[in-house]
């Protein structure tokens, strides 16, 4: 690669993935003009591999959801959803989505087609809850591909023992029923050959998903976890099993080497490396990391690249040989790690801590999202008994603005960042 | 062991017994369990909704319900957010203020926040915190054989804590002694039902609420001397309005906002605590007590917002729950930030405005202490009910 194509691989993972963003749009708006049926999945574990064999169009309502609040419409669809009688207490994807659906589907980027069926982990609870509204709406069948998880931290099941086997032999038996219900409602046989091709896609990504995360150890950092990040994570999930998801990695991959190699770094000066855990504060997505970035702060990893992308950080490769059989060992593997990204953050920050270099912890817990928040102010307090490591605690919302306070957030960042300032001038007075 | 954890309801007569098992529900300092624990027994402490507290019986562990109290948080208040439902914060405050120990923790995946308690407890405490992943899929054909042998996981960890290897028989001894206490709780809520104004929901959810924190075998002992004494108690029907209150299967509400509501309702049936009675028939003591146990849950149960069987829709529960109870109206509440909870009140309401049933829909934390404006309310609603 020469210098001068530097215009054209410095940045072109963002330019494809909003490209692509928006050819997924432009689908789902195609299906729901012609009425085509779609699969209703979430992120921790789509299951788009095997879905896409039968053609469904694939929805992600968190997706959905969070382009309402990105796009600083949110407020309208959650207000509809509550006065159609749900609680400002809930998840605001929920609502958000509901929403949606109360005005006919009608969202800011297109239209969204109706469901034919939702397949959905137990990765996240609400996602049961929000999948039986849809059964109520539409009449759709609702599947929950139930993964066992860690049961005890530190204790993961590992491959080769009798107890991973025996989660396995659980999850797969759940797969050949799910191709059971795909084939009556497609009304297509399944096509294992057409399974080989999507998990080889997948390979790709998850392989470059992994390395991609990898090379942001780099100094200076390659990409913002917090807003690259999402973007890439969007492709990760739309085009998962695709061959637009699979040169999309490999691409990406090719420009965060090109950059490693070349020391060029995110922004114009890093000065203290974070890690986010929790999930962004879509309503003032990127003023939210601005906070950040204007003191020299630069996101380096989050939590969330881990479990939003259901997994696909563990890079796990599909034998395709044993297409179902495998399908089942990936699901687990990979859904599972999800489930830690958001139970047991605290380890995988602590070793964050030293791999990724980092100079502080953002710690985001927000209204909407129980599963990913209820623990953190605890795994905190594990990470600083753990490591020398400052961290901040900012407590807002992921859609809903009202629990939003940007001033005082900004406050606290504020005062985080001196603080940090005033520690490394001491450290180096010192040393 | 052989060891009697709870003394004082005997030789008193009806009301007497219900204000022993006041007093019992109501000390935060658990005492029946200081007594178990002083005698050497080893305790198991399982977060709501349901467990198989057979297993634990059988190795000879007491069972303990852990469903909060009306507690100051002031250990565990900086381990979490503030967006957050009482009962996981006022849980963990009772192990780490001491006013429970324990020598193992079992939470399930019953929604978003409880499943990471596990991880939570597991961080402060040196005993075993895990997870005990009951089938979300309770439709696969896959589910009880997984089941049990998630049954037989936990049940090998518990052999270790005690040291006692369970047996088959000891298992059937167990199944037995709940089939019983089971069948004794349905009796007491066929009374509820049957004759309301014998049993309040009051004294009901008291009598029922001291089995999670005592073994079994004296709950039975409770229950078949005060079942007759309901049965002849010399009390006049009143001309209250028969409700079902629905929204207690977790976080329970204060035993002054059941006493509110059973003083202007009859209250004919009711989830709360329902995990204590979640297997609505006698599990089979025939063949593997383990894989019967794991079938009971899935196909002899009843019904919560936190389980998904597409065979049952909750507000088809729901009213069914109001048809065989013959009750006139629903009391439909959620605890504060429980999101299963609160998604399902819109459900049933829909369901409710559809059959064109009268309801009360109303939030709850367990550290409540006034409930006049309640009163008041419900009130309101009885006699429109009555009157309108």
């Amino acid at each position: 690669m020469t210098e001068d194509k530097k215009g054209d691989i410095v940045g072109r993972g963002n330019v494809e993935g909003a490209n692509l963003f928006r050819e997924w749009f432009a689908e789902l708006t195609d299906a729901a003009k012609n009425n085509q049926g779609a699969a209703y999945v979430f992120v921790m574990g789509s299951m788009a591999e095997l879905l896409k064999t039968f053609d469904f169009p694939l929805v992600f309502p968190e997706i959905t959801a969070l382009q309402t609040a990105v796009r600083r419409v949110a407020d309208e669809y959650l207000t509809v959803a509550e006065d159609y009688g749900y609680s400002p207490d809930i998840c605001g994807y929920v609502k958000a989505d509901i929403g949606v659906h109360l005005r006919e589907r009608e969202h800011p980027m297109g239209k969204i087609p109706k469901p034919s069926l939702t397949v959905l982990t137990n990765a996240c609870n609400t996602y049961v809850k929000w999948a039986e509204i849809w059964e109520r709406m539409y009449g759709i069948p609702v599947f929950v591909l139930d993964v066992p998880a860690t049961r005890e931290a530190g204790g993961q099941f590992q491959p080769g023992s009798s107890d991973f086997a025996r989660d396995c032999k659980y999850v797969e038996a759940q797969i050949r029923e799910l191709i059971t219900l795909c084939e009556n409602i497609s009304g297509k046989k399944f096509d294992i050959d057409r399974l080989r091709e999507t998990l080889a896609y997948a390979n790709d990504m998850n392989v470059g998903w992994k390395r991609v995360l990898e090379l942001n150890k780099s100094k200076p950092s390659l990409f913002n976890a917090l807003t690259d990040g999402t973007a890439y994570l969007g492709v990760s999930n739309n085009f998962r099993g695709t061959k637009e998801g699979s040169q999309y990695f490999k691409n990406l991959v090719e420009e965060m080497e090109y950059k490693a190699a070349r020391g060029i770094g995110t922004q114009t000066e890093e000065k203290y490396r974070l890690a986010f855990v929790g999930v962004p504060c879509y309503p003032i997505f990127r003023r939210f990391s601005e906070m950040f970035t204007q003191w020299g702060g630069a996101f380096v990893h989050s939590t969330y690249l881990n479990f939003a992308s259901g997994g696909a950080n563990m890079g796990f490769e599909y034998d395709v040989n044993r297409p179902i059989e495998s399908l089942a060992e990936g699901a687990l593997i990979s859904i599972r790690d999800a489930m830690d990204s958001m139970f047991h953050h605290d380890r995988m920050i602590i070793k964050m801590v030293k791999d990724y270099e980092l100079d502080g912890v953002i710690y985001h817990p927000i209204k909407s999202c129980r599963t990913v928040s209820t623990g953190l102010a605890d795994g905190r307090r594990a990470m600083m008994a753990a490591t020398d490591t400052p961290s901040l605690f900012i407590e807002s919302d992921m859609m809903d603005k009202r629990v939003v306070s940007e001033a005082q957030m900004k406050n606290r960042a504020d005062a985080f960042f001196e603080g940090l300032a005033s520690r490394r001038l001491t450290a180096a007075k010192t040393a | 062991m052989d060891l009697r954890l709870f003394n004082k309801w005997q030789g008193q007569s009806l009301d007497g017994v219900i204000a022993e098992c006041r007093e019992l529900v109501e000390d935060a300092d658990f005492p029946t369990v200081k007594r178990w624990r002083a005698a050497g027994g080893k305790v198991l402490g399982h977060f709501q909704v349901y467990f198989p507290e057979e297993i634990a019986h059988a190795a000879g562990m007491l069972p303990l319900k852990i469903r909060g109290a009306a507690i100051d948080c002031t250990h565990s208040d900086s381990h979490f957010g503030s967006y957050l439902c009482s009962i996981l914060k006022t849980s963990l405050e009772l192990v780490m203020s001491k006013k429970v120990e324990l020598d193992m923790f079992i939470t399930h995946p019953i929604c978003d926040a409880a499943r990471n308690l596990a991880a939570v407890w597991g961080r402060n405490f040196d005993y075993p915190c895990q997870i005990l992943y009951l089938p979300q899929n309770a439709n696969s054909a896959a589910s009880a054989t997984y089941l049990c042998e998630e049954y037989a996981r936990v049940q090998a960890d518990i052999e270790m804590i005690t040291g006692n290897k369970v047996t088959e028989e000891a298992l059937k001894n167990s199944l037995s002694v709940f089939n019983e206490n089971r069948s004794l709780l349905r009796q007491l809520y066929a009374i509820k039902r049957e004759q309301p104004w014998l049993i309040s929901a009051y004294e009901t959810y008291l009598l029922t609420n001291v089995g999670g924190m005592i073994m079994r075998e004296e709950h039975n002992e409770i229950l078949k001397a005060v079942i007759p004494l309901i049965e002849t108690r010399p009390i006049k029907r009143h001309d209250k309005i028969r409700v079902v209150f629905e929204g207690g299967f977790c976080e329970q509400p204060p035993l002054d906002l059941i006493r509110t509501i059973s003083q202007s309702c009859y209250v004919v049936d009711d989830d709360l605590l329902i995990g204590l009675r979640w297997i609505l028939e006698d599990v089979s003591l025939e063949g593997d007590p383990l894989f019967n146990l794991a079938e009971a849950y899935l196909e002899k149960s009843s019904y919560s917002p936190v389980q998904h069987d597409s065979r049952k829709p909750k507000e088809k529960m729901l009213l069914e729950r109001i048809a065989n109870s013959h009750a006139e109206a629903a009391i439909i509440t959620a605890a504060k930030m429980c999101e299963p909870g609160l998604e399902e009140q819109v459900a049933y309401t829909k369901a409710l405005d559809e059959k064109g049933i009268p309801y009360f829909v109303s939030e709850f934390e367990e550290s409540m202490t006034s409930f006049d404006q309640m009163e008041i309310q419900l009130e309101t609603f009885t006699e429109n009910i009555l009157f309108g």
